[in-house]
């Protein structure tokens, strides 16, 4: 059931993406932000963690989850150290992601030949 | 003609059945994207005993890493050809941004082309995210406070 709903949500978000990409002069570079600002919106009020539950990795993977997780971090962090939780807590969740495509992309620059 | 008037007219003779199918491709590519992710996921909770909060950056740096090496190898883009944003949304997109600015910019050198170059494509997510994420988290402080 779990990766039904992932295929759904993960496919409709993608397929909006295309939807604004063909029929707009917007790059890739364009919609990734809009979707990113789309997301951290989105849990403003605690919506985008609502849908994690409901469609799990469907709802993790596209890039609005990017802005969730700044957002989600930041306020979490505002509980223990006020306002400026938002700076503190702004990569707490999103490390992760950010280390490993800074490291992996690193090594892969090194090692590899650009093939264009 | 001028570029104005080409571009017009190129745009009113593209056929619509391009559009349907680009679309059709970013849904299943990026839905088969959501299906792994979700497999990935799956296994680090069920192997490592842990909870869907956590399994979740475990199965963020597997996928980035991946991302990363198909791009290294070329394959990446093979990909992007057939899916369009199936592959520029998920987080992967993102890791291949990274990876292919700094490919691209090997040949400038260690800090002038990778190390800087790096965020040329996927550093606009980074700035946005945070500009928008901070806004919005002082907005829901201030709420918060208020409430």
């Amino acid at each position: 059931m779990n990766y039904i709903m992932s295929f759904l949500f993960s496919g409709l978000v993608c397929f909006l993406a295309q939807i604004i990409y063909d029929n707009s002069k917007l790059t890739p570079g364009h919609i990734t932000s809009l979707f990113v600002v789309l997301g951290s919106f989105l849990d403003l009020f605690h919506i985008y963690d609502r849908l994690i539950e409901i469609f799990h990795a469907g709802a993790l993977i596209p890039i609005t989850s990017f802005g969730h997780s700044l957002m989600h971090g930041a306020m979490a962090a505002t509980k223990q150290y006020g306002i400026f939780g938002v700076a503190i807590g702004m990569f707490d969740l999103t490390a992760a992601g950010i280390t490993a495509a800074i490291l992996f992309g690193f090594l892969v620059a090194i090692i590899f030949k650009p093939k264009s | 003609m001028d570029r104005k008037e080409y571009d017009q007219m190129a745009d009113e003779l593209q056929p619509t059945g391009h559009k349907v199918k680009n679309g059709f491709n970013a849904f299943l590519y990026g839905g088969v994207m959501g299906v792994i992710a979700q497999g990935v996921l799956d296994f680090y909770m069920n192997i490592l005993d842990v909870s869907e909060k956590d399994a979740t950056p475990m199965m963020v740096i597997t996928l980035v890493f991946v991302a990363c090496l198909l791009t290294g190898l070329g394959l990446y883009d093979n990909i992007a050809k057939h899916a369009g944003a199936g592959t520029f949304i998920p987080i992967t997109g993102f890791a291949n941004s990274m990876t292919s600015s700094a490919l691209d910019s090997k040949t400038e050198g260690l800090i002038m082309g990778i190390g800087s170059n790096m965020f040329k494509l996927g550093g606009t997510v980074i700035t946005y995210g945070i500009v928008s994420a901070s806004l919005l988290g002082v907005i829901r402080y201030v709420i918060a406070l208020l409430w």
